[in-house]
């Protein structure tokens, strides 16, 4: 992605209604050893039915605790300091703690890896580990069936489990893996990255989730590899009208695949726009300076100045105004309420940025 | 020097290791000071018949033994012969195994391969096996005690030494130095010897604490220093033939010994999570 | 295939370390101010009687000649014979072998049955109160000497509350000898009485025999479960909903125990370094008290024997762990 000519896509806007998920003024922090990391400041995130969603933003910009926070694996120093995450107009965080681990992580919502190298265990076969997903996950699981004794000796009907080891062989030639009847014995380094993150995406379809998390799974692949996953994914979600909650850091990839964007910066969400609208008509200061400092040919390298802050006792208001061309006061006393540049383009900014991308 | 008053520091912070170097502190107090803390002190050699097996009381801290001397007093002695037991040993040890685990981690020809047999033989049985054969063959005495032990402790060392230095050469830095010529002596002083100190530290301190633990077995068995010397091991040995009526006889110099192994074994224990990062890290997750 | 090589790898390696072995003690035997042989002869013996007998024994030969014998000896698998109880040493092994064996095998049953699932735990409960609990006795237990630990456990449970025996396998006659493991053996003859009081006669020396181990296997498990809870395919499974006791006990579990068996080596010795100690205060008629008493009275045959032995037990145990490792660990880059 390297010229910035974008083209209009005609990209179907479902019903504003329709909203699968909504994070609503999340707030997390996490406890660490030098202080208190307020990893999360009060977010909002909306995803549709059917739609893929990107989550763009540098490393450490809290992309990742968003999508630990939505599937509810964060870690023990976590802390929920306020917010809603609303999934199917239920508040997850609100719901019993058996539920979600039953019926809602890896069944409505799954997730797939950003590594796939390590996300297998090394020491069983892919079809011990599918099996496993499949036991507790399949669609054809009673929403009754006990998980025995943490986990162990509960019952997996022999009909079922035929049934599921058929879808899953099925679901794995549709990701072309190779002599998908014999995947099942062997080990996860048996696979290359590639053929691993198919996996993946196939493990992450077969419960016939509403959702699918997947946080940067094509970075840790070669390019070449990432066009084909890419494209891979974004079929097979759209054949069967699953969300996706795409995180990367990696503007190119969020064209090729993403319906709308939103843009985060140091915990802050600050943009959120369709994928064309964003291109061409970015608002955010800072949205914009990461669009320029996309690399064109015949154009100076350029960056932007300054350092992401720190999380543990980040700058007042917007995170972003230390390293704003455009702050002023306000900026750096509080933070911007949600304001809308078109009908379905949202900004947090007191000062947006008028132009579009020069050619 | 700074990164040593680091590595205090953090050390403090951490209740157990720093109960584990107060106790050490304490033994080398004690040790030095045993004339002056102690209540009997001009009584541990002597035989006093009428004062034999008298349990703990107020005048007897910890009871008397079958001489009828001070049991505290001569625990207090005694803290004295395990430092320097301890001591020599290991710093022998230490001085024996480094610098060949340096060579033979080094070398990838013949001699590394044949200082690794060498020391494989002298890890092929129990060290306290060996130990036993050495301290009897030579004798009863301190100084038997000590070669034996550190006789068969260096491998330890030449072993963690080797395994380190062996990844080590992998590392691109070390590399780089080779490439850019600088002498071989010098990338090991000055590159590799920094970074194995670390788990040679560690080791330094466990092994204080099982050297105690063996030198105090041999004692037990009648192989350390000769009596009337106060070794806590033999006086525990001492002690088995009054049991159970003279039960403080066999108590007190075992919990000496406890202590101050688990001083060492916690402070070795500290040692490891502040020096070593990566087992540290897996508290913070993000 | 590969496991041949590696079989095969290992015992050309051990051949040398153990006539490195040999030699090392051999020496050291030789090299003694007391005389065996003044002692065997007796006290009135005079001079020449005393030299006539270290002729005979074959004693009075150059040092090399003699080892160069030994070795010699050692492949046509004879251990020599025993100064003392003038018995060839492989027979007084092989007669004390399972009392030792036994020990052995009840006390590494304890570590590792006890110690693993507490490790697991103490690593899930990581810095909770159950962690640090469990870390200070593990940290004890490898702090406490072991003959003072036995002689504690005799004082209270054997003199103080009479529960336990004081020492010895059995009181009263053995049962009819058919492994040589009394436990075994009381039960092939269906006799509870006698399998009940074997049991009780183990149970002091096996619990002080596993006392460090089980420390040790303790710590282990532990730093292994904590350093896999890391990885990335935890955070997968646990991303998927898969329960997590099945994540911890099944799969964590299964990984971090291949750190453990490496250890299991580091194990042995230690259990067979404390026999040693253990049998001789338990008067535990097993191999280890033997050698005691084989270094006390200088008898060289025995002291060789049961250093041949340990030595050839450590390298097959090694051995073992080693082909373990490579069925654990089916990546098979034999890390």
């Amino acid at each position: 992605m390297a010229c910035a000519t974008f083209s209009i896509r005609g990209s179907d806007v479902p019903a504003p209604d329709d909203n699968l998920l909504e994070v609503e003024n999340l707030r997390v922090s996490f406890g660490t050893e030098r202080g208190v990391a307020k990893v999360l400041d009060g977010v909002n995130l909306t995803i549709r039915r059917g739609e893929i969603m990107g989550l763009v933003g540098e490393s450490g910009c809290g992309k990742t605790t968003l999508a630990r926070a939505i599937l509810g694996i964060l870690p023990a120093n976590a802390q929920h300091d306020t917010g809603s995450i609303r999934f199917r107009s239920e508040d997850l965080l609100k719901m019993p703690r058996r539920r979600v681990d039953d019926q809602i992580r890896g069944r409505r919502i799954t997730f797939i890896p950003q590594d796939p190298y390590a996300s297998f265990n090394p020491l069983f076969r892919i079809g011990t580990q599918a099996r496993e997903v499949m036991k507790w996950k399949s669609p054809r699981r009673p929403e009754n069936a006990g998980r025995g004794l943490f986990g162990f000796f509960s019952r997996y009907p022999r009909a079922r489990r035929r049934a599921d080891e058929a879808d899953a062989v099925e679901m794995m030639r549709t990701v072309q893996i190779p002599r998908a009847d014999e995947a099942f014995d062997k080990l996860p380094h048996e696979f290359s990255g590639g053929q691993r993150q198919r996996l993946m995406i196939a493990l992450a379809l077969m419960p016939q989730p509403d959702l699918v998390i997947a946080d940067e799974p094509t970075t840790a692949l070669d390019v070449t590899i990432q066009a084909q996953v890419l494209k891979l994914l974004k079929r097979l979600v759209k054949e069967r009208g699953v969300s996706v909650l795409f995180t990367t850091h990696d503007l190119g990839t969020a064209y090729e695949i993403c319906d709308r964007i939103t843009v985060m910066y140091a915990g802050q969400e600050v943009e959120m726009a369709p994928v064309d609208d964003f291109f061409q008509r970015p608002s955010h200061p800072y949205t914009v300076r990461l669009l320029e400092s996309l690399p064109k040919p015949g154009r100076e390298l350029r960056e932007i100045g300054g350092e992401i802050p720190r999380l543990i006792d980040p700058p007042a208001g917007c995170r972003f105004h230390p390293r704003c061309a455009h702050a002023t006061d306000i900026c750096r006393m509080e933070r911007p309420a949600t304001t809308s540049v078109s009908a379905a383009h949202a900004l947090r900014c007191y000062h947006p940025v008028g132009a579009t991308v020069p050619a | 020097m700074s990164t040593a008053i680091d590595v205090l520091r953090k050390l403090l912070r951490d209740p157990a290791a720093a109960a584990g170097l107060l106790i050490i502190l304490l033994l080398v107090l004690v040790a030095i000071f045993a004339p002056l803390l102690a209540t009997h002190p001009e009584a541990i050699w002597d035989m006093n018949p009428r004062q034999r097996l008298l349990p703990p009381s107020d005048m007897y801290v910890f009871g008397t033994d079958r001489m009828g001397a001070d049991i505290y007093s001569r625990i207090l002695f005694g803290a004295r012969i395990t430092m320097v037991i301890a001591s020599v040993a290991v710093g022998a040890a230490l001085l024996i195994g480094v610098p060949i685990g340096l060579i033979s981690g080094w070398t990838q020809n013949w001699l590394g391969e044949a200082l690794m047999r060498v020391s494989d033989i002298f890890l092929a049985v129990p060290q306290i096996v060996l130990a036993i054969a050495i301290s009897q063959t030579l004798g009863p005495s301190i100084e038997n005690v000590i070669l034996a032990l550190s006789v068969t402790y260096w491998p330890w060392f030449t072993r963690l030494v080797h395994a380190e230095v062996r990844s080590l050469k992998n590392e691109t830095f070390i590399e780089a130095a080779i490439a850019l010529g600088v002498p071989t002596w010098r990338i090991i002083l000055l590159h590799v010897l920094p970074n194995v100190a670390s788990p040679i530290i560690v080791r330094t301190s466990i092994g204080m604490g099982f050297t105690i633990l063996t030198a105090s077995a041999l004692g037990f068995l009648g192989l350390g220093a000769p009596p009337p010397a106060p070794e806590w091991g033999r006086m525990i040995a001492e002690s088995r033939e009054f049991l159970p009526q003279a039960w403080w006889y066999a108590l007190a110099p075992g919990l000496a010994i406890f202590l101050v192994v688990m001083g060492f074994n916690l402070l070795g224990d500290g040692l490891r999570d502040v020096l070593d990062p990566r087992i540290r890290r897996a508290g913070a997750r993000r | 295939m590969r496991i041949l090589a590696l079989i095969l790898q290992r015992i050309a390696w051990l051949v040398p370390t153990l006539a490195g072995l040999v030699a090392v003690v051999f020496f050291i035997s030789r090299v003694i101010p007391a005389d065996p042989v003044s002692k065997l002869a007796g006290e009135t013996a005079s001079r020449a009687q005393v030299e006539l007998l270290r002729q005979k024994l074959g004693l009075d030969r150059p040092l090399l000649v003699q080892l160069a014998d030994y070795y010699k000896q050692l492949l046509s698998g004879d251990l020599g014979t025993s100064l003392f109880t003038t018995r060839p040493v492989w027979d007084d092994l092989y007669a004390r072998l399972p009392a030792t064996i036994e020990l052995t095998i009840v006390a590494m049953i304890i570590a590792v049955v006890i110690g693993i699932p507490l490790g697991v735990v103490s690593a899930l409960y990581r810095n909770t109160i159950i962690d640090h609990l469990l870390r200070i006795i593990t940290v004890a237990g490898l702090a406490v000497a072991s003959f003072w630990l036995a002689l504690v456990l005799q004082l209270y449970f054997a003199m103080d509350l009479g529960w336990l025996p004081l020492q010895a396998r059995i009181t009263g006659f053995p049962p009819p000898s058919i492994t040589g493991f009394y436990i075994v053996d009381t039960l092939v003859e269906g006799n509870f009485t006698r399998f009940g009081n074997v049991v009780a006669h183990l149970t002091l020396p096996a619990f002080t025999l596993a006392f460090p181990a089980l420390a040790t296997v303790v710590r282990f498990t532990r730093a292994g479960v904590l350093e896999t809870l890391q990885k990335n395919f935890v955070v997968y499974q646990r991303a998927m909903g898969i329960p997590s006791g099945l994540i911890v006990w099944k799969y964590v579990l299964r990984n971090s125990l291949i750190s453990t068996v490496t250890q299991i080596g580091l194990l042995f010795g230690i259990l067979l370094a404390g026999a040693v100690v253990i049998e001789t205060v338990f008067q535990w008629p097993g191999i280890g008290a033997y050698a005691f008493e084989a270094i006390l009275q200088s008898d060289y045959a025995a002291v060789m024997g049961f250093t041949v032995y340990a030595g050839a037990v450590f390298g097959i145990v090694n051995l073992v762990v080693d082909i373990s490792h490579a069925i654990l660990d089916p990546r098979g880059a034999g890390a």
